[in-house]
C-alpha cells in the first residue's frame, strides 16, 4: 500500500533529505562496524557514502505528510473529535496541544487506526497518508500501522522481551523479511539514543531500564519498522525533566527521517520541539500554525486564553 | 508547675487509654482464636493422615497392585500402583483435553468477545460450570458414553468427566490472568503493526504464562483429588493397566473402595493412598506457588 500511496512529488524530495541524513550517522560510522556484507542493496545503500553503515541505510528515508478531512471520533455515542480538517507536514514535528479531555489523543489514535480497537469505538472521514485514505476499505490496517508508528505515554517496553528482542520485536511480529536483524536494531538502538547505553547489555530485560530509557527502548522499537511518520501521545510525561529533556532532543533529531505529531500537555514542550502547533477545544481544531505564531500571536481568542493560561 | 511535670502532662495527652489497650487486646485475641479453630482441623487432617498413613508406606505399597485378596487375615492385600497410575494417565489425558481448550476460550473471551452478548452467555455458562457438583459431571458422561454408546466403563471415559470438571477452572482463571496483561502491552504491539494473532502468540500469552500455569495447576489438583466423576464412568480395577480404553483404577476411588470394606488392612492401605494423594495435590501446589512467584504480572 506504501507503493501506491507514494507519488512522484516524495521521490523527488527524498534525495535532499537523505543527504541531510548522512551527515549524522558518519560520526557513528567511525565508531560503528561496517555490516554491509551479504545485506540486500537498496537504493539509499547504493547512494551512501563508502563507508555508511547499515544504521546509514535505515535512516535514509524521509517522512510523508498527512491530511485529515472531517475526521471525526466515535466512543458509542459520544463525540470526542468532532470534524478536524488539519495537516501534518511531512519532516516537521506538529504537536497537538489543548486542555484535557479536548480528543487530542483520540484524534492521532485514529491516524493509525489504533482508536477502533477500542470495544465500541469507531472513526468516520478521511485520514490521507501522502495522498492515500488509511481508512478506504481496500486498505490492510495492519500496514497502516507498519507505515504510522505510535510512542505511548507510559513506556512499556514487553516484559518478557529482552532489549533487543524488543527493539526486534517490530521487524518480527510484522513482517517476513527478517534479514540483518542486529543491524537493524543497532540502527534503531542508535536512531534512539539509546545504543551508547545498552549496547553492552542487549541480552537483559528492557524492564530493567530507567523510565526514560524504557521510553526510549519505545521510540527504538517503533523506528525498527522503518515508520513513515511516528505519532506520540504524551511521551514524557511519565518522565523526569532530564529524561524529557533527552526525548526532545532525540525528536528533534528524528524529524529528518519521519514526520512526528506529538500530543503533550505541556505548553513548554510544544514551544521547545514543534513546528508547528495546533490547538483543540472541546474535539474541535481551533487554530494551527507555526509554533512561534500560536504562542505569540495567536489570532484566535480562545488560544491566546489558553496559551497565557486562562484555562485549562 | 516544675518541667517534668507538665512534660508528663503534655504526653498524657497523647497517652493510649486503659479501656482502649484492653478493647484493642480483646479484638486482637479474638481474631487470633478464630485463626487458630480454622487451621485445627486442617492440622489434624495433615497429623493423622501422616500418622496412619506413614505405616503403610513401603517401597511394595507404589509397586504392586492391589490383589483383591482379602480373604485371610495375614494374605497380601498388595498397593497401590494401579491407582497411582491410574490417577495420573487419567488426569493427563484430561489435562490434554481441557487446557488447551479452556486457554482457546480464555483467550477467545479476553482478545475478541470482549463485551458482546455472546461473550457474557459464555461467561454465564462458564460460572454455572463451575457451580455444578462433580457428581453431575460423572452422570453425564455416564448417561452419553456409557449408557448411551451401551459400551462398558473406560479410563477415558473418566478423563472426559474430569476434563469437564477441570474446564470451567481453566478458562475462568485463564481469563482473569489474560485481564491483568496491561492493555498499553497489546496496543503497543498492534501500533508496530503486528496482526492481532501474533500479537496474542508473542506478547500476551508469554506474558501471561506463570499466571496461567498456576491456574491449570491448581484445576489438574482439584481434578487429581475426585472421586465421584470416576466412579460409574472409570470404575475401578486391580490391574495395573496402559489402555485408556480398559476400566482403570485411580487413588480416589481405590481409597473410597477400601475405606469402605470391612477389613482392617484396607482401611490401613486407603490411609496409605489418601497420604499419597495429598502428597501428589500438595506438590501441585508448592509448584503452582514457585511458577507464580515468577510471574511479571502484579
Amino acid at each position: 500500500m506504501t507503493a501506491d500511496g507514494r507519488s512522484p512529488e516524495v521521490t523527488d524530495r527524498e534525495p535532499d533529505s537523505r543527504s541531510e541524513i548522512e551527515r549524522s550517522p558518519a560520526a557513528d560510522a567511525t565508531r560503528g562496524a561496517p555490516t554491509d556484507a551479504g545485506a540486500p542493496p537498496t537504493v539509499a545503500s547504493a547512494a551512501a557514502s563508502p563507508n555508511g553503515d547499515a544504521p546509514t541505510r535505515a535512516q535514509a528515508k524521509a517522512g510523508l505528510g498527512v491530511r485529515l478531512e472531517q475526521l471525526r471520533a466515535f466512543y458509542g455515542d459520544a463525540e470526542p473529535v468532532k470534524g478536524i480538517d488539519i495537516e501534518f507536514r511531512a519532516n516537521e514535528v506538529t504537536a497537538i496541544i489543548g486542555p484535557s479531555g479536548c480528543g487530542k489523543s483520540t484524534l492521532i489514535r485514529c491516524i493509525n487506526r489504533m482508536h477502533e480497537e477500542i470495544p465500541g469505538a469507531r472513526a468516520q472521514g478521511k485520514v490521507l497518508l501522502q495522498g492515500m485514505n488509511v481508512y478506504d476499505p481496500s486498505v490492510d490496517v495492519v500496514a497502516v500501522r507498519r507505515a504510522i508508528g505510535m510512542v505511548f505515554q507510559k513506556p512499556n517496553p514487553f516484559p518478557t522481551m529482552s532489549i533487543f528482542d524488543n527493539v526486534a520485536a517490530g521487524p518480527r511480529l510484522a513482517s517476513r523479511r527478517r534479514g540483518d536483524l542486529r543491524a537493524r536494531v543497532e540502527s534503531a538502538l542508535r536512531s534512539a539514543a539509546l545504543w551508547e547505553e545498552v549496547a553492552d547489555r542487549l541480552d537483559e530485560p528492557g524492564a530493567g531500564l530507567s523510565g526514560g530509557q524504557q521510553q526510549r527502548l519505545c521510540i527504538a522499537r517503533s523506528l525498527a519498522v522503518d515508520p513513515e511518520v511516528i505519532l506520540m501521545d504524551e511521551p514524557c510525561s511519565a518522565l523526569d525533566p532530564i529524561a524529557t529533556l533527552k526525548i526532545e532532543e532525540l525528536i528533534e533529531q528524528l524529524k529528518t527521517r519521519v514526520t512526528i505529531v506529538i500530543v503533550t500537555h505541556n505548553m513548554q514542550q510544544a514551544a521547545r520541539v514543534a513546528d508547528r502547533t495546533a490547538f483543540m477545544l472541546d474535539g474541535g481544531m481551533v487554530e494551527v500554525g507555526p509554533t512561534q505564531e500560536i504562542f505569540t500571536k495567536p489570532s484566535d481568542p480562545r488560544t491566546e486564553d489558553y496559551v497565557t493560561g486562562k484555562f485549562g | 508547675m516544675s518541667t517534668p511535670g507538665a512534660s508528663s502532662e503534655s504526653l498524657a495527652r497523647f497517652a493510649v487509654s486503659r479501656a482502649r489497650r484492653r478493647r484493642d487486646r480483646l479484638a486482637h485475641g479474638t481474631i487470633l482464636a478464630g485463626t487458630v479453630i480454622a487451621l485445627i482441623p486442617l492440622m489434624l487432617i495433615v497429623y493423622y493422615l501422616l500418622i496412619k498413613g506413614l505405616g503403610s508406606w513401603s517401597a511394595s505399597f507404589f509397586t504392586t497392585d492391589p490383589t483383591g485378596n482379602t480373604f485371610f487375615k495375614n494374605s497380601n492385600i498388595g498397593g497401590i500402583k494401579s491407582a497411582l497410575l491410574g490417577t495420573l494417565e487419567m488426569v493427563a489425558l484430561a489435562s490434554a483435553m481441557s487446557i488447551p481448550l479452556g486457554i482457546g476460550v480464555a483467550v477467545w473471551l479476553v482478545e475478541y468477545g470482549r463485551t458482546s452478548w455472546f461473550a457474557h452467555t459464555v461467561r454465564f455458562a462458564v460460572d454455572m460450570l463451575t457451580g455444578v457438583p462433580s457428581i453431575v459431571f460423572g452422570l453425564f458422561v455416564y448417561i452419553v458414553l456409557v449408557v448411551g454408546t451401551g459400551s462398558s466403563f473406560a479410563g477415558y471415559k473418566g478423563s472426559v468427566a474430569l476434563a469437564l470438571l477441570m474446564l470451567p477452572v481453566v478458562i475462568r482463571s485463564g481469563e482473569v490472568i489474560l485481564l491483568l496483561v496491561p492493555e498499553g502491552l497489546r496496543e503497543s504491539a498492534l501500533a508496530l503493526g503486528a496482526p492481532r494473532w501474533r500479537v496474542i502468540f508473542s506478547v500476551v500469552l508469554p506474558t501471561a504464562l506463570p499466571g496461567m500455569v498456576t491456574g491449570v495447576l491448581l484445576a489438574v489438583a482439584r481434578a487429581a483429588g475426585e472421586t465421584a466423576p470416576l466412579l460409574f464412568t472409570a470404575a475401578s480395577t486391580l490391574k495395573t493397566n496402559t489402555d485408556l480404553g480398559q476400566f482403570m483404577n485411580s487413588l480416589p476411588v481405590q481409597i473410597y473402595n477400601d475405606v469402605t470394606s470391612p477389613t482392617t488392612s484396607l482401611v490401613e492401605r486407603a490411609w496409605g493412598a489418601a497420604l499419597a494423594l495429598v502428597t501428589i495435590i500438595l506438590l501441585l501446589n508448592v509448584f503452582a506457588r514457585l511458577i507464580a512467584r515468577r510471574s511479571r504480572l502484579a
